[in-house]
């Protein structure tokens, strides 16, 4: 049987009426990986005997009766390798963290343990989640299932890779400017964003502490809804958690849509950079909506434009400042300086930093270092707090309107690897459409909308208002349902 | 601003990161260009806009004063690049 | 006070540590003297990933130090990152408070050092919360080896407290940290000791001298490295005329020089240059995104108020309207502390006469503390037992050294009565015939004194009380006299 095309909640049932065990389901992936990775470079690290010892352990104790509430007992998936877990390397895709083993857990993996999940490994990201093409890395080299030359996405590129090469039914990844939605998007798979602190971010390694989120990837709504099901909730070593309660998410997904108000995002669909496919797809995913007998409306969102430059303030800033830590000092890399220099501890940390770092790392500590120093303070990162709060006032007003936000996730599909990587500004536009909700802590999801003509995924995005995950799950289930897309592996794998 | 060498020096010195010529030279260009780019910010009139620091309006989350277990000796000095089995090792602090 | 031709200039900013059970962020310990990093948890070691979350305790701790200070309390408080590389420094950052400190401007008012009467007041600009950072520790010896690290002390809460340059003295400086650790410790806001790094000072320090008609200011330095009481007001005594012999040579004024930083050397009594952490120090002072502002209610200040006690002002105003002792003798008692205080109410409040109580507890109780080691929780009498000891001096049942011997005795046997104690030292009031009869016994023994004494001199009466006391040490020596007197007077 093809495990790769199966929801994961159905593998979970099979697995529940031991029409399947968690071990067979692992071995499986575990052999696709081992099989299919090579050509993918989804891992970064694949710890095959941990998996198997999980998957006998979980399917032990299903036999005694346990994780009977848990509807993805006993499945594997594939985490980012930015989340820590007791004793396996976490490496931020960095040469800085290649030998760190954290000693916890991240409240988000902790979760997904605790309900049965299985771990098959660490996937790839950009450096230090900095980066929309998993280019960065400094460990691995992704490519696109759908086209070996182009980029998976990123950060999470690993995650969404791993997922289309049907190397795993579910992936967790982490998203701070798009870095979950984005590579989904490019691979043709589903990618949640949830509301910045419904997932702890307890042993989540930090990039921009007020915009990350922890999020899932997946093939199926309903694994998606499952699946932020598990993580969500108030975490007490997450200060910025909300403690709120979490709906059930898989039982808002058969609502229909009549009535439903959708918000079409004139200043992005309308926008010169926008490929005409991915326009296309908009257009495509409107009618089906309207069949579907939802209201849309134009709305605008004026303060867009400046999204992509208050973000590359704002996330850089505090980049600068989450990245002191790595000093050679407790942990990480550690190279000493010249002999003879003045300060050898100075020395130590300098050289430890600068041959641990990658330079697009380096460039975003350079560029939040600048904009928090003495005399630029106001005029940069002060200032990109303020249109901060006008962009997050946009969706606002926005919301008094319509029930969810309809536009693109990129300008276009997935670009050609080393394509940007030499532009870091033409890099960062790519994130135009994205970085909006990380700056308002609102949730996004990335839904497939096809193909284009050369056979590369296309996707939109729809947002919601704080905590109204449920809305957006139920929407992407509709369209689901409704065939507006369909879940697909890359073909190469699929076969 | 147009952005300097000199700039690009002071800010590697805050943010303890070692550049070659060349490297500086291609850093100094590059970052030059994304001040650029984020200096479009000018244009918005923020006059009276409350800065945002955290994304949503919550506040007050405190914890009881109740010890936690922490790490072990071993764990906590597991991942330093060295250590005497006790504490931490750098080069020495003071220079004379 | 002897004229100087400047005046001195010194704000303070005193570290606090906080007396909580867990650090400001996380759940580890804060007791002193653990073996090195055995008191770390992800959060305080700042590995990658793990999140503060704040303690409650420092909080209200802060606000209570901020209400007994007069200080405004924020209604909203927030964390900022004071970024800094530095190996006990372990995130590369310290949390603290820039912007929005949780207490802004208060003051706090003190004894006058050279004239106890008086109060001199001190402004606070502001105290904030922060965290503490780790230890360093240098071999001296080998200059070329390794620093070695502990990070049991990271975390730990501090609370930083600022003064405004309102301070004239090193005397006033020493008066000033000496009436904020009574406050703090009567509070229980922190045990201040200064041995274990509980109570820190840096003193900024600068001269204003008179020149042509106009005042002249030096540069400020900044003092660091003050571990003793003793230590703030020497260093200080020393920088100040260190600061004028600069000024004689150089005539470098605040505008010329930039603020220095100098560190105190104890044995040597000198001020050292010190060189600064970051050659340009640029913080980068930024919102810490990782926690979120605090808000702090009415319910809270409320609570705070209540669990604050009586304060130090409060309590020698008391002694000294209420019970009539002198400003002197009020300051020495609520010096000692909460606990010999109202050990001194309650004494009081048996029966005995303050005054009295006032003399006693000055000596004879805080001596026996000081001998035995004990703590005014420890000390063996209740306060009924020696109110009934000096109640019978006030009555003239004993006398004052009678009264010592019983104290004595006493606390060595403190299940007695006080009539126990007296028969188990032999004390018995003597009667009239009785005491008669020793006194015209002693005026037959000693006729030259009696000669004396009916020529007017009354020297010698003292050694008949003396020799009244070798025959019976009941004798009360003011009834000796007088009855010797009376006989005398009387011709026998």
């Amino acid at each position: 049987m093809k495990l790769e095309v199966l929801p994961a909640v159905t593998l979970a049932s099979m697995i529940a009426a031991r029409e399947l065990t968690s071990r067979e389901a692992t071995e499986y992936f575990l052999s696709r990986i081992r099989r299919l990775d090579t050509n993918v470079g989804a891992f970064i690290s694949v710890d095959e005997e941990a998996a198997l010892r999980r998957a006998d352990e979980v399917d032990a104790r299903l036999v005694a009766g346990e994780f009977s509430n848990s509807p993805l007992a006993g499945v594997p998936i594939a985490i980012k390798d930015i989340l820590c877990m007791t004793g396996s390397a976490t490496t931020c895709a960095s040469r800085m963290l290649e030998d760190f083993r954290p000693p916890y857990t991240a409240t988000a993996v902790q979760k997904l343990l605790d309900a049965g999940m299985v771990p098959l490994g660490k996937t790839n990201l950009d450096e230090f989640a900095m980066g929309g093409s998993t280019e960065s890395s400094a460990l691995r080299r992704t490519c696109n299932p759908w086209d070996p030359e182009r980029t998976p996405g990123g950060s999470s590129g690993g995650a969404a890779a791993a997922l289309s090469a049907g190397l795993t039914p579910l992936a967790i990844g982490t998203d701070t400017g798009g870095s979950v939605r984005q590579p989904a998007a490019f691979c043709g798979t589903l990618g949640l964003k949830p509301t910045y602190g419904r997932v702890s971010r307890y042993g989540l390694i930090a990039f921009a502490s007020s915009l990350d989120q922890v999020g899932p990837l997946a093939h199926h709504v309903q694994d998606l809804a499952a699946c932020l099901n598990l993580i969500a909730g108030h975490d007490r070593l997450d200060s910025t958690s909300l403690d709120v309660p979490v709906p059930d998410y898989a039982s808002e997904l058969a609502q229909p849509l009549a009535g439903l108000r959708v918000g079409l995002i004139r200043e992005q669909i309308d926008n010169d950079s926008i490929d005409a496919a991915i326009r296309d797809a908009t257009l495509r995913c409107q009618q089906t909506l309207s069949g579907l007998g939802a209201e849309l409306i134009d709305v605008h969102l004026p303060h867009t434009q400046y999204s992509v430059p208050t973000y590359y303030l704002i996330a850089p800033s505090e980049a600068s400042g989450n990245l002191e830590r790595y000093d050679g000092v407790h942990y990480g890399k550690r190279s000493y300086g010249d002999a003879g220099s003045p300060s050898p501890l100075e020395a130590m940390i300098a050289r430890s930093r600068s041959e641990g770092f990658g330079p697009e790392v380096k460039r975003r500590i350079m560029l939040g270092t600048f904009a928090l120093s003495a005399g630029y303070y106001d005029a940069y990162y002060k200032k990109a707090l303020q249109v901060r709060r006008l962009i997050a006032n946009d969706y606002q007003q926005a919301f008094t309107q319509v029930d969810v936000l309809l536009g693109p996730v990129t300008p276009t599909p997935a670009f050609k690897l080393g394509e940007k990587s030499g532009d870091p500004v033409q890099m960062y536009l790519e994130d135009l459409f994205t970085v909006g909700a990380n700056l308002a802590g609102i949730p996004g999801l990335s839904v497939p909308a096809g193909c284009n003509a050369q056979g590369l995924p296309l996707a939109v995005q729809f947002q919601a208002p704080a905590l109204a995950e449920a809305k957006l799950l139920n929407v992407a289930h509709q369209l689901q349902q409704a065939e507006f897309f369909k879940p697909a592996l890359a073909p190469s794998f699929a076969h | 601003m147009k952005l300097t060498t000199d700039d690009v020096k002071k800010v590697a010195e805050l943010a303890k990161l070692e550049f070659t010529a060349q490297e500086l030279e291609r850093f100094t260009d590059q970052l030059g260009r994304i001040v650029e780019l984020v200096e479009q910010l000018g244009e918005v009139d923020t006059t009276g806009v409350e800065p945002m620091a955290h994304p949503l309006d919550v506040h007050t989350a405190l914890r009881d004063d109740q010890l936690r277990t922490g790490l072990t000796h071993q764990a906590a000095l597991a991942n330093s690049p060295k250590h005497d089995g006790e504490f931490f090792l750098v080069p020495p602090v003071l220079t004379r | 006070m002897s004229e100087k031709p400047y005046k001195i200039v010194i704000g303070l900013e005193v570290h606090v540590q906080l007396a909580t059970t867990t650090k400001l962020f996380c759940g580890c310990s804060t007791e002193f003297g653990a073996p090195p990093n055995t008191q770390v948890c992800p959060v305080c070691l700042g590995l990658p990933g793990a999140l503060p979350v704040m303690n409650s305790r420092a909080v209200e701790l802060a606000i209570r130090t901020g209400l007994a200070l007069d200080c405004k309390i924020a209604d909203v408080t927030k964390w900022d990152r004071k970024n800094y590389f530095y190996p006990d420094l372990p995130k590369g950052y310290q949390i603290s408070q820039f912007d929005q400190p949780i207490c802004g401007e208060g003051h706090l008012d003190f004894p006058n050092p050279d004239s106890p009467s008086e109060k001199l007041r001190v402004r606070l600009i502001r105290a904030h919360l922060e965290e503490d950072a780790g230890k360093s520790m240098h071999d001296e010896a080998a200059a070329k080896a390794d620093s070695r690290i502990d990070l049991n002390r990271t975390g730990t809460p501090l609370l930083e407290i600022v003064s405004y340059p309102d301070i004239n003295s090193p005397a006033a400086a020493k008066a000033y940290l000496t009436e904020l650790r009574l406050l703090l410790t009567y509070m229980g806001v922190s045990d201040c000791n200064m041995q274990e790094g509980s109570l820190r000072a840096d003193a900024n320090v600068n001269l204003h001298l008179e020149q042509n008609g106009q005042t002249i200011a030096t540069p400020i330095v900044e003092v660091k490295n003050l571990n003793s009481f003793r230590a703030v007001e020497r260093a200080l005594v020393y920088e100040s005329q260190r600061q004028y012999d600069q000024w004689l040579k150089t005539q470098q004024t605040i505008n010329d020089a930039p603020k220095q930083t100098r560190g105190w050397d104890d044995a040597a009594g000198v001020t050292v240059p010190q060189r600064e952490k970051e050659d340009s120090a640029d913080y980068r002072y930024f919102p810490d995104p990782d926690l979120i502002p605090l808000h702090v209610t009415t319910d809270q200040l409320d609570q705070q108020r209540q669990q604050m006690g009586e304060l130090p002002a409060a309590l020698r105003e008391q002694l000294e309207n209420v019970h009539g002792l002198k400003p002197y003798d009020a300051d020495v008692i609520v010096s000692q502390g909460r606990g010999v205080v109202e050990f001194f109410q309650a004494v009081v409040a048996a029966g005995a006469s303050a005054k009295r109580v006032s003399s006693w507890i000055q000596q004879d109780v805080l001596r026996t503390l000081n001998e035995r080691g004990w703590t005014m929780a420890e000390f063996p009498l209740n306060p009924q037992q020696l109110s009934g000891l000096l109640q019978s001096i006030d009555a003239s049942q004993i006398d004052n050294s009678r009264g010592r011997d019983v104290f004595q005795y006493w606390i060595d046997h403190p299940t007695m009565d006080l009539d126990q104690v007296k028969s188990a030292l032999g004390i018995e009031s003597i009667d009239q015939s009785a005491m008669e009869a020793l006194c015209q016994e002693l005026l037959a023994e000693h006729p030259k004194i009696v000669a004396q004494v009916l020529e007017g001199n009354q020297k010698g009466l003292g050694s008949l009380i003396g020799a009244a006391k070798a025959k019976n040490p009941n004798a009360d020596h003011k009834l000796v006299r007088e009855l010797c007197l009376q006989l005398i007077q009387k011709g026998l």
